[in-house]
Parts: structure tokens; C-alpha cells; sequence
């Protein structure tokens, strides 16, 4: 789940990382209020979970209330790749800027372990610098038992010729982002860029968290926090049904048991020509309801010119989620052709009864597939 | 014949009395699997299928020599259950689990690699070994009806789709020695490296098919030991060519986070290796020496 960037900077602000003075406004009103109050001089920042906000002009200084309201005015409602803006977040500008600091935590998967990542070369898309110029990045990791020790954000404050007095400060910053991913249950903390001030202090203009989904039952407030007005309606369905939805911009949908499988669907359709409209794991045992629940989702998405489902019958016997098919197609109207596909324990028996149902179905990937791709184009 | 399990693995199941638990016991006996005890608290002197209840893994091992668990209960008490095993001097542990958060699964990981427990999972369907044509050990989900005895290992990180390739050998009349579901989560107890030495080590594995899919980079490390290791031959196939980076496709770990982690990155490393890649999981058969 990935935080709004005033949501994450409020939090890392509990663990004393220091961040502009501001709120958040809906309406241009608001954000006039806001900038009075602020006396005057505030940056208006769109707020969207996408990246390159700025080039699509979604954040604008302003001088005084009048000209915020202006811009707040210009950015609410704005569309930034896809994402609508329903809030801006109206912070206190910065006391000049006299250098921008990348500074982020997240899981090194290989290490299996926190790390934390710094780099002089803030303000500018982190994984050009790792691409371009490696060597301004450093890295250290973080042992959760022993937490983070002085001398690892020495090292890094050091190693990006930090002047020497501000090296306390970014501690105290270092370790305020460490906790907040920690006591968050974060998969990812973010400062860019942490800036140095013309008045030569540290401050984080910009923030940017996810939280890991599975630990959300332990977090209840983080939960609450979840942006769902940007959530796609499908992707929100099914998350409440119990389902892994993914939206595509393909005119084949996927109903799929099993998340490696529902993946090689996807790419099996692009295989042979087709484009895949989502992903979709019903898990591992297709059910009725399951099924009945994917079907409409899938079918919500008005690309959709075909279903392509594929179910592996293991545990569950390939007759039973035949039936189960049969049953979620008698309560889902719809001209859309299926294509179903049954593998596994008791297969035959199964597509025997889909056959029966007057259904397409198939025996191997392959031919599902091409006959997917057929049907979407004929359609 | 087989890694990690054979006829001497004398199984505890924790969550026994819980759905789940009972549905898949039944199953793993059924297959011929030794299960000698099952663990819920506040449940012990209680008997399902015939196998009695412990209150903690610990009894169990004491009153019964389990050597080996699997657990079956659900994410949020799942970790609790792993370290239980591991105090227990149980050496592998099967966690089916979906749902470990992260930061439980790194101290999780650290406290097994110190304990030196083995962990498969989680987030996985566990393992299988093909003894004769209707029975042998599983430890986990995986159908039995699926597998046949014979020389191929089979190592993946997903479920169904390790099915599907399982269920396409033993048509084809291609026999199995063990098949590994290593789980999907970012972190996880054991990787393709651990198993791929297994199988090399197993006199009785002659090729392996490792399936993997988009995220991290065990795929590529799996490549490296491959070609500095291996004498067996490897076929593969990668999960993941069409998701779009950036996205969770289901499993927690299949991801493409910043341009790492794509299914051609890791279709490049094993083919470097000397690994034949399918491009779809039908044509693994063909594809095998």
C-alpha cells in the first residue's frame, strides 16, 4: 500500500524527522486559508501516487494566498498520468536551497535485511543515478536486532562529504526514517530530496512511503490511511473479495488459479498475439463464489472482447470446479465469449461437463490461448 | 531417490485440528506419509485421523521423534509457529502460509539460519517425493495424484504453475525424485541455490527443472551457481514476461522494482548459463535431455 506524501511525512515527523510547516487543502479556499496562515510564501503540491508530478505541473510556488489559490485551483481536478488530483498539500517554503540529499529504507531481498541508501545527487530520479553514476550511492544495512548505530550514518554522511556539522542532525534524521519504516511495517521509506536550507539546516521537502500489505492487521490506523479514491474501483472489489486484480490495458481478461500461473497465462496470450486486460488470481482453489466474484470484475472492464480462464485442478478435482464454472456463468450475463481450460485431477471429466453447456473449452495453454486470441479478434 | 524428505521423515503437523490442517494431513497420510503427531494449543490428548495431539512441538518431538513439520495455520500466528518448530530441534519446517509480513520473515530467517533449521516456504505448496507409483512422502499441498517416481527435480517459487509443469512429465511418462515449491514471498527460508545443490548431491536426480518467475534476483544468483556447480542438466522457465514493472503480481515477491527483477533479465542469465529456458510451461518437456 503506498502513502500520499503528506501521509508519509506526517509519520516520519513522529520520529522527529524534521518537515515543512503546511496541511492539506481540497479546495482552493482551503488553500488560501492555509497560505495565510503560513504567512505567505508556500509551494502547492499535488497530491498522487505517480511519479513526475512536477513536469506535469502539479507543483507550484506561490507568493502569497491570492496566487495559491490560483494554483490550487489549477492543480485540484488535474489529471497526472491517469491519477486525479482530489488534494494538494500546502507546505511552508523552503529557506533557500542550497543542496538536495537522497536518502530512502527499504529491504535489500539479497542481504535480508533493512538497508539504507544515501546519495548526494537528491532530487532527481534515484535509478538514473544507480544506472549513471553508482558510485554516489551508499548503502548500509541494518541488522533489526541491533538497529542502526552511529557510525553507519557517519559513514554514509561522510562518504557524501556531508559538512561535518550538519552529520548530528542527519542522524537523528537517518535513524527518525529507520523507526518509522520499522514501527510502520514499511517495505519502503523515502526522502527526495532531504534538502540542506540556506540556513544551513536539514529538512525533507518530499516523502514518499509503502507499507507491506500483510502487516496492515497489525496497524489499524496505517489501514484506515489507505488513498482508496485512487484505487480503481475492480482493483477495491476485489481486494474485498479476496482476489489479486491487476488492470491491464489488454482486450483478453484472465481468471486464472494461482499467481506463477495467472503470470504465464498473461504471457502465453502476448505469446500469441493477443494482450492480456489483467491479472487474476482466484487462488488456489476455484470456488463457485470465487469464480462468480472474478467473472464480474473481469467483465467490468469494458476493453474485456474475451475470457480466458484457466484453472489447474489439484486438490480440488477438475469436475467440482466445472460445476463451479457452470454455476458462476448461470448468475453473470454477458456476451463476451470463454474460453475455459482445465487441467489436472479429473480434467476430462470436467470439460466433458462444460462441453455439455455448449462452452469453448481446451485441453493445453497452447490451444487456449490461440483460441482466446481468436475470439477477442472476431469479436 | 529423493532430497529433504524420504521414508524416515516422521512429520508433526501444527494446526492439526484446524481445517486446513485435517483436510491436508488426511491427504499426506493417505499418500503414505508418517505422520507421528499433531500440534494445537490448548487441543493435546485429542486424536485426528488416527494421529494423537500435542500442545506444543516440543511434546510432540519428545513423546513421538517428529523430525520434520508442517504447519498449516494461518499468517498472522504462522512465524510464532516456525520459531516453535525450530526450539523444538525440528530441522525442516514447511510453512504454507500466505501473508508473513517482511520484517517477521527477516528475523525469522536469521533465527533459523542460527538454530540451523531448514525452512521451505512460506508462501509455497511444500514438497513432495514419489516413492512408488501411488505413495511416497509430502509435506504440504502439492497433489499427490500428479507426481510419478523418477529421476527429475523439480525447484520452484510458485504453486498451480508447478502443477501444471509436474502434471505435463508425468504424462509424458517422466518420473520425479522431489518437488520443491520454495514459495513466493521476498524472503523465504530456502532459495533455488540450496535446492539446485540438493539435487546435484542426490545420486538418484539425473536433470532439474528450476521454475521461477519476475522479482528479486534468486533467479540470477540460481544462474551463477548453475554454471561454476552443476554437472546436471537445468531447464527452466520464468514466469512474468508481460507484467507491467511496478506492479505485485499476487505472490509478495513478484515484483519489478526498478528495472530489476524482469523476467528477461533472468531468461538471459540462465540461458548464459548453459540453461534451456521454455517460453511456455508446455514445451519444458521437450526441452529436457
Amino acid at each position: 500500500m503506498n502513502l500520499y506524501e503528506y501521509q508519509a511525512k506526517r509519520l516520519f515527523a513522529e520520529h522527529g524527522v524534521p518537515i515543512p510547516d503546511g496541511d492539506v487543502a481540497t479546495t482552493p479556499v482551503e488553500a488560501r486559508a492555509l497560505t495565510r496562515d503560513l504567512g505567505g510564501k508556500v509551494v502547492v503540491k499535488a497530491q498522487v501516487l505517480t511519479g513526475g508530478r512536477g513536469k506535469a505541473g502539479g507543483v507550484k510556488l506561490a507568493d502569497d494566498p491570492d496566487e495559491a489559490e490560483q494554483l490550487a485551483g489549477q492543480i485540484l481536478g488535474m489529471d497526472i498520468k491517469g491519477h486525479t488530483v482530489h488534494k494538494v498539500l500546502v507546505d511552508e517554503q523552503a529557506p533557500g536551497i542550497d543542496q538536495e540529499i537522497y536518502l530512502a529504507v527499504l529491504i535489500d531481498r539479497d542481504r535480508r535485511l533493512p538497508m539504507i541508501m544515501a546519495s548526494a545527487a537528491g532530487g532527481v530520479d534515484i535509478e538514473q543515478v544507480a544506472a549513471e553514476t553508482p558510485e554516489k550511492i551508499f548503502r548500509v544495512h541494518v541488522d533489526p536486532a541491533v538497529g542502526l548505530r552511529s557510525y553507519q550514518s557517519t559513514y554514509l554522511a561522510s562518504g557524501m562529504d556531508l559538512p561535518r556539522e550538519l552529520w548530528r542532525d542527519f542522524h537523528k534524521i537517518v535513524s527518525g526514517l529507520y523507526q518509522t519504516f520499522m514501527a510502520n511495517d514499511a517495505s519502503l521509506t523515502e526522502i527526495n530530496p532531504l534538502v540542506i536550507t540556506g540556513e544551513g539546516s536539514l529538512l525533507a521537502v518530499d516523502g514518499k512511503m509503502s507499507i507491506d500489505d500483510n502487516a496492515l492487521y497489525r496497524h489499524p490506523r496505517l489501514a484506515e490511511m489507505r488513498p482508496t479514491e485512487e484505487e480503481p474501483l475492480a482493483e477495491r472489489e476485489a481486494r474485498a473479495a479476496g482476489l489479486s486484480y491487476i488492470k491491464l490495458d489488454g482486450e483478453i481478461g484472465c481468471m486464472v488459479n494461482g499467481a506463477g500461473l495467472a503470470m504465464t497465462t498473461m504471457d502465453i496470450i502476448k505469446l500469441y498475439g493477443g494482450e492480456p486486460a489483467n491479472f487474476l488470481d482466484i487462488g488456489g482453489a476455484a470456488t463457485p463464489e470465487s469464480v462468480t466474484a472474478a467473472l464480474r470484475i473481469i467483465l467490468s472492464d469494458p476493453n474485456v472482447k474475451a475470457v480466458l480462464i484457466n484453472i489447474f485442478g489439484g486438490i480440488v478435482r477438475g469436475d467440482e470446479v466445472a460445476r463451479g464454472i457452470v454455476q458462476a456463468l448461470e448468475q453473470v450475463e454477458t456476451d463476451v465469449p470463454m474460453v475455459i481450460r482445465l487441467q489436472g485431477t479429473n480434467a476430462e471429466e470436467g470439460l466433458r461437463i462444460l462441453d455439455e453447456v455448449d462452452m469453448t473449452t481446451a485441453k493445453t495453454l497452447t490451444d487456449a490461448a490461440q483460441k482466446a486470441v481468436a475470439a477477442a479478434e472476431s469479436a | 531417490m529423493s532430497i529433504l524428505i524420504d521414508e524416515n521423515t516422521r512429520v508433526v503437523v501444527q494446526g492439526l485440528t484446524g481445517r486446513q490442517g485435517a483436510f491436508h494431513a488426511e491427504q499426506m497420510l493417505e499418500y503414505g506419509t508418517e505422520i507421528v503427531a499433531g500440534v494445537t494449543p490448548g487441543k493435546g490428548g485429542e486424536w485426528v485421523h488416527g494421529v494423537p495431539v500435542f500442545n506444543t512441538v516440543k511434546k510432540a518431538v519428545q513423546a513421538k521423534g517428529a523430525n520434520a513439520s508442517v504447519i498449516f495455520v494461518p499468517a498472522r500466528f504462522a512465524s510464532g509457529a516456525i520459531y516453535e518448530a525450530a526450539d523444538a530441534g525440528i530441522s525442516l519446517i514447511v510453512c504454507i502460509a500466505e501473508g508473513i509480513p517482511v520484517l517477521d520473515m527477516i528475523r525469522v530467517r536469521n533465527y533459523l539460519d542460527h538454530k540451523g533449521s531448514r525452512l521451505i516456504g512460506p508462501n509455497c505448496p511444500g514438497l513432495i517425493t514419489p516413492l512408488t507409483a501411488g505413495s511416497g512422502v509430502k509435506l504440504g499441498i502439492i497433489p499427490a495424484s500428479i507426481v510419478t517416481p523418477g529421476p527429475v527435480g523439480v525447484v520452484s517459487r510458485s504453486g498451480t504453475l508447478t502443477y501444471e509443469v509436474v502434471y505435463a512429465l508425468t504424462e509424458k511418462g517422466i518420473g520425479q525424485s522431489t518437488c520443491v515449491g520454495i514459495g513466493g514471498d521476498p524472503i523465504n527460508g530456502t532459495d533455488f541455490i540450496d535446492v539446485l545443490r540438493m539435487f546435484e548431491e542426490d545420486p538418484e536426480t539425473e536433470q532439474v527443472i528450476l521454475i521461477g518467475e519476475i522479482g528479486g534476483s534468486d533467479e540470477e544468483q540460481a544462474a551463477a551457481y548453475i554454471s561454476q556447480h552443476m554437472t546436471k542438466p537445468v531447464t527452466a522457465f520464468i514466469a512474468g514476461r508481460s507484467a507491467p514493472p511496478g506492479r505485485r503480481m499476487g505472490h509478495a515477491g513478484a515484483i519489478v522494482e526498478g528495472g530489476s527483477g524482469t523476467a528477461q533479465g533472468k531468461i538471459d542469465a540462465l540461458q548464459d548459463a548453459g540453461v534451456r529456458v521454455a517460453e511456455h510451461p508446455e514445451q519444458i518437456v521437450d526441452l529436457l535431455r
